[in-house]
């Protein structure tokens, strides 16, 4: 399967992503500039996490003008794999993709630890690695990762089941511990933890391989079926 | 632009000379007259501005070139040593580590969030104008008291210094992974912040800034220049004041997604091949980056100062020449490679200008509008600034302090009265846990943070081998006042035990002088013995320094601070696996004291502490016995024999156990014999010592290597439980929850910075 890393000015998760996808899937990875405009050619797409321009306004909300985002936005209509890390969330709520909004943490500080979370759909193509309601360790690292919406919103997520992941310990105060939810469509997942940051036992946690996996898993599974 | 700007005329060299212009400028009237005979006239005003910067103590170093003469700068890893952007170190497989530390004091006690944001910026383009890519960055931390009600302003300079930091470090993407902080009243009003950035990069790719090729363009990349930080080395080198505060503007202000994206420009840049001299604009700006690059290559330049980006419409040479605008670079490259070059930085949107030119004359020539405005011997101004080998005397309070016995406090006896003395300390805001500060970091970022920051160093794996780097800042200046020759050899000997603590071998030094005002006798006593200290420790340990930082002056209406020397220092550990950490491991361990444990309890935190007392001789330093002690905890650690070693250091013994207790989540069950005071032998911080952990099976051997370098040693127990129990000579000594002493120990800093909201 084909991967691409998207790179904004300011993006600085996108060596790590890179990295960790090339650890686990097979297959080319490739960093996709901002001025690019086709996303054709790739089955998985992840959009890292940094400060991209700065986050000078409210994050993502300078980078989802970013030429590239109008084949990213054609790339979920088209069903591709679409992650978003931190950052990456952030500017998919910016861009509509996912219903939401990210708030400055409670603690009103950076917050950088080890973080448990529940998986609440273990049947994502993003979460087939996992057992629904397992804890796993995804690291957080963010400023604004208190997600927001409103109560009808919620129930919307929460009927539809698109809530993933939940903090079993709220590290910013985000609504109903929310931690990553995926579109309806079940393409499109947005979390503030970085799993890229767990995939060696070194690094604390090995558990965002399963992840990964999981993606390369539907992308073998789909490509099976089309065989 | 405002009227007092249109207003303002800029005084002519009769009129520099007549008023003593030069003299705000930190020139004396000595160094005038100086200048004026290397000029051949009198210079006007961008001139004596140009110069004042370049001879401030900040750009020269002309108080403390005597002083760093005496640091060993070789050894056979050294690539680059002290004179470029930062010092660079073989680690095998054409790999090197390039490293350096730098202060930002001054603009933090005014300015604290921009203050330490730009200080990161610095140091982060001294690394990558290298060539090297960043991978890790440090902080030392030095604050007045936080604990007390009316400690409301440095607790304000506290928080606001780290989320400058973090606010710059998380943004750029590199991982803030190591630091240290002390509170100590010595540093009301005059903060101490030193950030140090460590990179790596392949031999080939070292980079220098020379200004070589008579003929070749010089550019200009990076945001426009403002009227920013001018005169910023100036006040630097001066005395912290009631009037500082009026001097906010020589503050700059930080963007780090400008510097993100020069970074990333500048790499690129250099990975084509093309680049013939690189050198960043820090303090003195465009002054001190194109002097330097040019007196380097013994060359001249011409600037064309109208073709700077500028930022305000009007801007003078002077403002020119004298800001320090951030993230801004100088490079030269050949003609033919001229499009090349500007081609990569509009990728990354930034402006990259042709702003003048090498030349054969020596002359740093300075023309706008086609104009010359300013014509200076390079030389003169990078080279000939006056040294000052300034007057020394002992200060009356060293015999005092050393005179003051130590051992005279009241015994603290009992269970009860030893176990209250540890939570006390465990507690105190330096040795208390600085969780509530790194976590406001992002330490993992680049996914090579092996060993996260609370244990005895940092430790960044290197990517695609199987090599890791261990970084540690280090300095206790409360043992430096008391004694900076001893203090001084503690400095270096503590960092190097810090990274020997982790598997590493200690590789070399970058060093941050922080002191008061040179000029007085007594400040340049405490430099000249503490930096005797350090070179000694330096030579024996064989960690030659590499370069640094001089930051004098450090003063304020209630009088210097305490010498304070940091050691930023570097280790590699060969195979990752060899990476050990403070915390207990397993239950059934065996916990070894090795190291021998005398009574010094001078400067200790237990008398700072709990008897309020800050005097008494500081434990002295047998560089010898140190040097050994390290030897063998290597050689036992990549022989596997060692599970956790821990550097006793502030609050010695009683601390180290109970920071290994607390990392690990295990308690302990200890008993020590001793010939000392109880109280002395858990609180003395007597150096070269550390607390390990051994398996059972292998305690024999381990031992042995101990026996064999002539260390000593004492077995004191086993790990395990949930509490920490110990005996001395047989007495109930310390017992208490590893969750009461984890509590004490986390829940300090955040219960004290939760007061003010």
């Amino acid at each position: 399967m084909k991967s691409a890393v998207l790179v904004f000015p300011g993006s600085n998760c996108d060596t790590d992503c890179v990295r960790a996808v090339e650890q686990v899937i097979e297959g080319d990875v490739d960093r996709v500039w901002h001025k690019d405009e086709d996303l054709s050619a790739y089955d998985f797409i992840v959009v890292p996490g940094g400060f991209s321009y700065g986050d000078y306004l409210r994050s993502g909300a300078i980078a989802r003008f970013s030429p590239i985002v109008k084949s990213l936005e054609e790339a979920a209509a088209a069903g591709k794999t679409i992650l978003g890390i931190c950052n990456g969330f952030q500017i998919l709520l910016e861009a509509g993709l996912l219903p939401g909004a990210m708030r400055v943490n409670q603690s009103l500080k950076f917050v950088c630890k080890p973080c448990k979370l529940r998986v609440e759909d273990g049947s994502t193509r993003f979460t087939t690695g996992y057992e629904k309601g397992e804890i796993i360790d995804i690291p957080v690292a963010h400023q604004e990762g208190n997600y927001y919406c409103d109560e009808a919103e919620l129930r919307r997520l929460e009927d539809n089941g698109q809530v993933v992941f939940r903090y079993v310990d709220n590290p910013n105060g985000s609504v109903a511990d929310i931690a990553g939810i995926r579109n309806k469509a079940g393409n499109v997942l947005g979390m503030m933890p970085h799993p890229e940051r767990a995939v060696r036992d070194a690094l604390g946690s090995s558990d965002g391989v399963r992840l990964f996996e999981s993606v390369a898993r539907y992308a073998l599974d789909v490509q099976k079926e089309f065989a | 632009m405002s009227a007092v700007d249109e207003k303002f005329r800029e005084p002519t060299p009769d009129e520099i000379a007549e008023h003593k212009v030069y003299a705000e400028m930190g020139v004396s009237d000595g160094e005038y007259d100086l200048i004026c005979d290397f000029m051949g006239r009198r210079p006007n005003y961008v001139e004596i501005g140009v110069f004042s910067v370049m001879w401030s103590e900040h750009c020269s170093y002309k108080n403390s070139r005597p002083i760093l003469a005496k640091f060993p700068i070789d050894g056979p890893r050294v690539l680059v040593g002290p004179g470029e952007g930062a010092g660079v170190v073989d680690i095998g497989d054409g790999q090197a580590v390039v490293f350096k530390i730098e202060s930002h004091n001054h603009p933090s006690a005014i300015e604290p969030f921009q203050g330490a944001a730009t200080g990161v910026g610095g140091i982060l383009r001294d690394i990558f104008s290298m060539g090297a890519r960043p991978i890790g960055l440090l902080n030392s931390l030095r604050f007045g008291p936080i604990h007390r009600p009316e400690d409301r302003h440095n607790r304000y300079l506290f928080e606001r210094v780290v989320e400058g930091i973090a606010g710059y470090g998380n943004c750029i993407g590199v991982p803030t992974v190591g630091g240290e902080i002390v509170f100590d009243e010595s540093y009301n009003g005059n903060p101490l912040v030193n950030v140090m950035c460590v990179g790596l990069i392949d031999h080939d790719d070292i980079q220098k800034g020379v200004a070589d090729g008579v003929g070749n363009p010089v550019f200009y990349v990076g945001p426009a220049t403002g009227r920013d930080g001018i005169h910023g080395a100036t006040f630097a080198s001066e005395e912290l004041t009631e009037e500082s505060e009026a001097k906010r503007p020589a503050v700059q202000v930080g963007d780090p997604f400008k510097e993100k994206l020069v970074m990333e420009a500048c790499l690129e840049l250099i990975e084509s091949g093309i680049v013939v001299g690189i050198q960043d604009m820090g303090a003195a700006g465009l002054t001190c980056s194109s002097a330097e690059m040019a007196s380097k290559a013994g060359n001249g330049m011409e600037l064309h100062l109208d073709r700077v980006p500028q930022r305000a419409a009007g801007m003078t040479p002077y403002e020119m020449m004298l800001s320090e605008s951030q993230e801004r670079m100088l490079f030269v490259v050949k003609p033919e490679h001229a499009e090349q070059a500007q081609a990569i930085f509009e990728k990354w949107d930034l402006p990259c200008v042709d702003v003048g030119s090498v030349t054969d004359d020596g002359r740093l020539r300075l023309m706008h509008h086609g104009e010359e405005v300013g014509d200076l011997p390079v030389r003169a101004i990078v080279d000939e600034c006056p040294i000052y080998e300034r007057a020394i005397e002992e200060p009356a309070y060293f015999r005092e302090v050393q005179a003051a016995d130590a051992l005279s406090d009241p015994e603290l006896k009992g269970e009860e009265a030893l176990t209250g003395a540890l939570e006390t300390l465990l507690s105190a805001p330096t040795i208390a846990s600085k969780r509530w500060v790194f976590e406001q970091f992002d330490y993992m970022v680049r996914t090579n943070t092996i060993q996260a920051p609370g244990g005895d160093a940092a430790v960044i794996a290197v990517t695609d081998s199987d090599k890791a780097l261990a970084m540690t800042v280090d300095g206790n200046s409360r043992h430096v006042y008391l004694d900076p020759y001893e203090g001084g050899k503690a400095a270096v000997a503590e960092a190097a035990r810090n990274l020997v603590c982790t598997g590493a071998e200690p590789l070399a030094v970058t060093d941050n002088l922080n002191y008061g005002n040179p000029e007085k006798p007594e400040v340049y006593w405490q430099l000249h013995r503490s930096a005797t200290g350090m070179a000694e420790a330096c030579e024996v340990l064989s960690t030659p320094v590499i370069g640094g930082n001089v930051s004098l002056y450090n003063e304020h209406t209630e009088g210097a601070i305490y010498p304070t020397p940091v050691i930023g220092m570097v280790g590699l550990i060969e195979h990752q696996k060899e990476m050990t950490r403070s915390g207990f491991v397993e239950a059934g361990d065996q916990v070894i004291l090795v190291g021998e444990t005398k009574p010094e309890l001078g400067g200790s935190s237990l008398r700072a502490e709990v008897f309020g007392k800050r005097d008494g001789a500081p434990p002295k330093v047998d560089l010898e016995v140190e040097s050994k002690m390290q030897q063998a905890l290597l050689a036992a650690i990549r022989k596997g024999l060692v599970q956790s070693a821990h550097d006793c250091s502030d609050g010695g013994l009683a601390v180290a156990i109970a920071e290994s207790a607390i990392a690990g989540g295990q308690g302990a069950t200890l008993s020590a014999t001793t010939e000392l005071r109880g109280d002395h032998f858990l609180f003395s911080e007597s150096a070269s010592r550390v607390v390990i952990s051994a398996k059972e099976e292998q305690v024999e051997e381990l031992l042995a290597i101990f026996e064999d370098a002539g260390v000593m040693t004492q077995v004191l127990g086993a790990v395990g439980g949930d509490k920490l129990e110990m005996k001395v000579n047989g007495a109930a000594a310390l017992n208490s929850q590893i969750e009461v002493l984890k509590d004490r120990w986390e829940g300090a800093i955040p219960s004290i910075m939760s007061r003010d909201h």
